[in-house]
C-alpha cells in the first residue's frame, strides 16, 4: 500500500512507473448510476458482482484485481454510481469519500476509470468536469458502444480525447468490445489529465453547457430515442393495462410455482424417501445409520426439494431487474408509497426483499432521507423472502386441496400463496404508516427517479444469477441446515436410558419443545412445531428441515411424507396460524446482523425483532381462534 | 383514452375538477400543467437548493426543452423526457418548475 502522502506527488503532473512497482496500484471505477460500471468491473476482474438494469444496484465498494500482461496486478474498485461530486445519499457518499481520501481504511485511488454512457454523452460528460478537476490520472470510458451504434449515434474518440486532455476509449462492457484500450491504459504510465477550459464546477448550467460544447466538438451524434422503450412504456405505464399486465405476470408466476413445481417437488421428495429407504436397508443398524437417514436425509432432504421453486422466483425477479421494468414498477408504486409516507425509491429495496431481506436492507442506501431509509429498513423483512417459500408451500400443499379458481390461470393453492404475499406487504404498509406518523416523521422528500431504457435480459446473466442462487441455497443446506439437523438428532437421542435412545417426547429435544409448549399452545402448535420455531430463528427454512428430522425419528412404522406428518401434528387452525406467524416474524439472524450494521447500533434491530415477534404471536393467535371458530 | 388515466381522470371530487378547469383555461405555466406529449422550456426551478441542484444534474436546466410522457395510474408521478433520458417526478415537484412562456 502506498502511503497517503504520495497523493500530493500524484497531483503533480505525472507519476512515474516507480509508483506502480507495488502489487496494488489502485484504480477506481466512477460514473453515473446504471452506466455499466459493475458490468465492466466483472469483465476486468472475472468476478460476479450483481448487475441489473436500474440505477442504484451497487451500493457499496467492491474490490477486485486485474492481471496485466507484464505480470503486475492492479487493484480495481467498483463504486456506487453518482451524478456529481456533491453526494446526497449513503451510496453516493461512499464514492465521494473515497475519491477525496476521507476513508481511512482505503488509500486514494492512483487513477480513475470514468465510465460514461455513450448513448447520452451530452449529459453524462457533465460528470467529467469535476473528475478532471481532481487532476488524477483518468481514462474516460464510453460504455454501451453497441447500443450507440445500433441506434445510429457516433462519436470521434480522438477529438474527444484531445479536447479533454485525457485518453478516451469506446467500449461495450456487456459485449466485451474495446477492452484492449482499457488494458493499454492500465499498463501505461499514469498521467494526470490536461483539460482545456473547465467550467465553473458549482454551476450545473455552466457544466452542462461545457459538456454540450465538448460533445459537439467531438462530432457526437446522439442516437435516436429508443423506440421500443417508448412502445413498452405506453403499455406498462398505461393507466389501466399497466397494472393489469403486472398482475397477470405475478399470477402466472405463482401458478407456475404450484402447477409446475409441486409435481417436481413431489418427485424429488419421492426420490429422497426412496434413497433414504435404500440407505436404511443397505447400512447395518447403527447410530450412524440413524443419523444419516433420520437426521441428514430427513432434515436436509426436505429443504432441498424447494430449490426449483426458489429458482423460479429468482428467474422472475431477475427478468424484472434486468429488463428495466423495476424502475417503472417504482413509478407505479410511488402513489401508494406516498400514502404511507414513503416514496417510490423505497419500493426498489422492498421488491428486492422478495428475494432476500439482507441485500434489500443494504439497497436502502440509495434513499436520501435518513428517516425514510430507516423506515424502509424496518419494513423490508415483512416482504415475503425466498426463505419463507418452503414453509408456505409445504403447509399450503399439506392442507389445501388443489382446485382451479379461475380456470387454469389460478388455483386455490396459488391464491393462498398470493394471499400470504399480500399479507406481508400489507403488514409492511401499515407499519410504515405507524412509523412515519410517529418516531420517523419527516418532511416529504421529492421522488426523483431516472428510468433506464428497456433491455433484453440476457440468458447468460439470468443463468449466472440462478447458478449463484443455487450455490447459496446448497451452501446453506450444507452448513446451517445440516448442522441444525445433526444437533437436533443428537438432542433427540439424549439422554440415554439404559444405553438406549429415549422415546422422542422424553429426549432433550422433546423436553425443550414441551417447555415452550404452554406458550405456543394458544396458537395451535404442538411441541414439534415449537422446536421448529426455535431452530428457525437461525433461518426460516430451517423449520422444514427440523420437522423433517423429527418426523424421520418419530415416523416409526412406515416412512410417511412430511406433508402427511404435518397433517397429524396440526389442525387447520394451527396451520393457518403457522403461516401467519411466518409471514410476520423476523426469524433471520443474517437480517438482524445486517440491520445492526446499516443502522449503526442495536436499537433498530431490537425494536424490529420485538415488534415483528409480538405481531407474529398476536396474528397467529387471532388466526387460530378465527379459523377454529369458523370451522368447528 | 385521455392520458389522465382511468381513475384519475374521472374528476373525483370537486377540487380535482376545479384544478382541471383551471389548467384547461390557460397556457401551461409549470411543468405540472403539461399533458402527455406536450412540451415546454424550463425557465426556473422554485425549489430548495439541493433539490434544484439534483434536478439540474439530471437535465432540468433553465433553457432545456422537456417533453411530458406517460404518468403512473392516477396521473402522478409522470415521466419526463429531458436531455436524452427519462426522469419520473411527482406533481408536488413539477408544480415548482416554471416554464418559459412562449410568444
Amino acid at each position: 500500500m502506498r502511503s497517503p502522502f504520495s497523493e500530493e506527488a500524484n497531483l503533480q503532473v505525472t507519476s512515474g512507473p516507480a509508483l506502480l512497482d507495488g502489487p496494488t496500484a489502485t484504480v477506481a471505477l466512477v460514473g453515473p448510476p446504471n452506466c455499466g460500471k459493475s458490468t465492466l468491473f466483472n469483465r476486468l476482474t472475472g468476478l460476479r458482482q450483481k448487475t441489473a438494469n436500474f440505477p442504484g444496484v451497487t451500493v457499496e465498494r467492491h474490490h477486485g484485481t486485474v492481471g496485466l500482461s507484464d505480470g503486475r496486478e492492479l487493484e480495481i474498485l467498483d463504486l456506487p454510481g453518482t451524478y456529481s461530486l456533491t453526494p446526497r445519499s449513503e451510496d453516493e457518499r461512499i464514492t465521494d469519500d473515497l475519491l477525496r481520501g476521507k476513508m481511512p481504511e482505503v488509500c486514494i485511488p492512483d487513477a480513475v476509470l470514468l465510465v460514461l454512457d455513450s448513448t447520452n454523452l451530452g449529459r453524462h460528460l457533465v460528470l467529467a468536469a469535476p473528475m478532471l478537476a481532481l487532476e488524477k490520472p483518468i481514462l474516460v470510458i464510453l460504455n454501451m458502444a453497441d447500443e450507440l451504434r445500433r441506434r445510429g449515434g457516433e462519436v470521434d474518440v480522438d477529438a474527444l480525447s484531445e479536447r479533454l486532455g485525457a485518453p478516451v476509449v469506446l467500449v461495450s462492457a456487456a459485449k466485451g468490445e474495446g477492452l484492449e484500450g482499457i488494458s493499454q491504459f492500465l499498463e501505461s504510465t499514469f498521467r494526470a489529465p490536461d483539460p482545456v477550459g473547465l467550467p465553473v464546477l458549482q454551476s450545473p448550467p455552466s457544466c452542462r453547457q461545457w459538456a454540450g460544447q465538448v460533445a459537439a466538438e467531438s462530432a457526437y451524434r446522439p442516437p435516436v430515442a429508443p423506440v421500443w422503450t417508448q412502445r413498452l412504456d405506453s403499455l406498462f405505464l398505461h393507466s389501466f393495462f399497466g397494472p393489469l399486465v403486472f398482475l397477470l405476470v405475478v399470477l402466472a408466476v405463482f401458478q407456475t410455482i404450484f402447477s409446475a413445481a409441486v409435481p417436481l417437488m413431489d418427485g424429488v421428495e419421492a426420490l429422497i424417501t426412496w434413497s433414504g429407504g435404500w440407505l436404511e436397508s443397505a447400512l447395518p443398524d447403527s447410530a450412524l445409520k440413524s443419523l444419516l437417514v433420520e437426521g441428514v436425509w430427513g432434515g436436509v432432504g426436505s429443504v432441498l426439494v424447494f430449490l426449483p421453486q426458489i429458482l423460479l422466483l429468482f428467474l422472475f425477479l431477475g427478468i424484472l431487474e434486468d429488463s428495466g421494468y423495476l424502475a417503472r414498477a417504482a413509478v407505479i408504486a410511488d402513489r401508494t408509497m406516498a400514502k404511507v409516507g414513503l416514496q417510490g425509491k423505497s419500493f426498489i429495496p422492498l421488491l428486492s426483499a422478495y428475494a432476500c431481506a439482507v441485500p434489500a436492507v443494504m439497497a436502502t442506501r440509495t434513499i436520501e432521507n435518513k428517516r425514510d431509509r430507516f423506515a424502509t429498513i424496518l419494513i423490508a423483512p415483512f416482504m415475503t423472502c425466498a426463505a419463507r417459500l418452503p414453509v408456505y408451500i409445504l403447509v399450503i400443499a399439506a392442507f389445501m386441496e388443489s382446485r382451479p379458481l379461475l380456470g387454469p390461470f389460478l388455483g386455490t393453492r396459488a391464491a393462498a400463496l398470493l394471499g400470504l404475499y399480500l399479507l406481508g406487504f400489507l403488514a409492511a404498509l401499515v407499519t410504515a404508516v405507524i412509523l412515519k406518523s410517529t418516531i420517523l416523521r419527516s418532511d416529504r422528500t421529492p421522488f426523483v427517479m431516472e428510468l433506464p431504457p428497456y433491455r433484453w435480459p440476457t440468458a447468460k446473466s439470468l443463468g449466472l444469477r440462478l447458478l449463484d442462487r443455487s450455490k447459496i441455497f446448497l451452501r446453506r443446506a450444507g452448513t446451517v441446515i445440516l448442522s441444525v439437523a445433526v444437533a437436533l438428532w443428537i438432542l433427540a437421542h439424549l439422554p440415554l436410558v439404559d444405553g438406549q435412545a429415549p422415546e422422542i417426547g422424553e429426549s432433550l429435544a422433546g423436553t425443550m419443545g414441551r417447555t415452550i409448549e404452554p406458550i405456543i399452545e394458544p396458537l395451535g402448535f404442538d411441541w414439534k412445531i415449537g422446536v421448529g420455531l426455535v431452530t428457525s430463528l437461525a433461518a426460516r427454512e430451517v423449520i422444514v428441515g427440523t420437522l423433517g428430522t423429527l418426523n424421520g425419528i418419530d415416523g416409526d412404522e412406515e416412512s410417511t411424507g412430511l406433508q402427511e406428518a404435518l397433517r397429524q401434528d396440526l389442525d387447520l387452525g394451527g396451520a393457518v396460524a403457522l403461516l401467519v406467524f411466518f409471514a410476520f416474524a423476523m426469524q433471520c439472524m443474517s437480517t438482524v446482523a445486517m440491520v445492526r450494521r446499516e443502522t449503526g447500533g442495536w436499537r433498530i434491530p431490537i425494536l424490529q425483532f420485538t415488534y415483528m415477534g409480538v405481531l407474529a404471536y398476536v396474528g397467529a393467535f387471532v388466526a387460530n381462534q378465527l379459523v377454529t371458530w369458523w370451522w368447528v | 383514452m385521455r392520458s389522465r388515466g382511468w381513475f384519475g381522470g374521472r374528476g373525483w371530487g370537486r377540487r380535482r375538477r376545479r384544478r382541471r378547469r383551471l389548467r384547461r383555461s390557460r397556457a401551461p405555466v409549470t411543468l405540472a400543467d403539461l399533458r402527455e406529449g406536450e412540451s415546454g422550456v424550463v425557465d426556473s426551478l422554485q425549489l430548495p437548493e439541493d433539490v434544484a441542484l439534483r434536478l439540474m444534474e439530471l437535465g432540468f436546466i433553465p433553457g432545456t426543452t422537456v417533453v411530458a410522457g406517460r404518468a403512473a395510474p392516477g396521473g402522478d408521478p409522470r415521466v419526463y423526457r429531458v436531455d436524452g433520458s427519462e426522469i419520473a417526478l411527482r406533481r408536488e415537484t413539477t408544480r415548482h418548475l416554471l416554464l418559459r412562456l412562449l410568444g
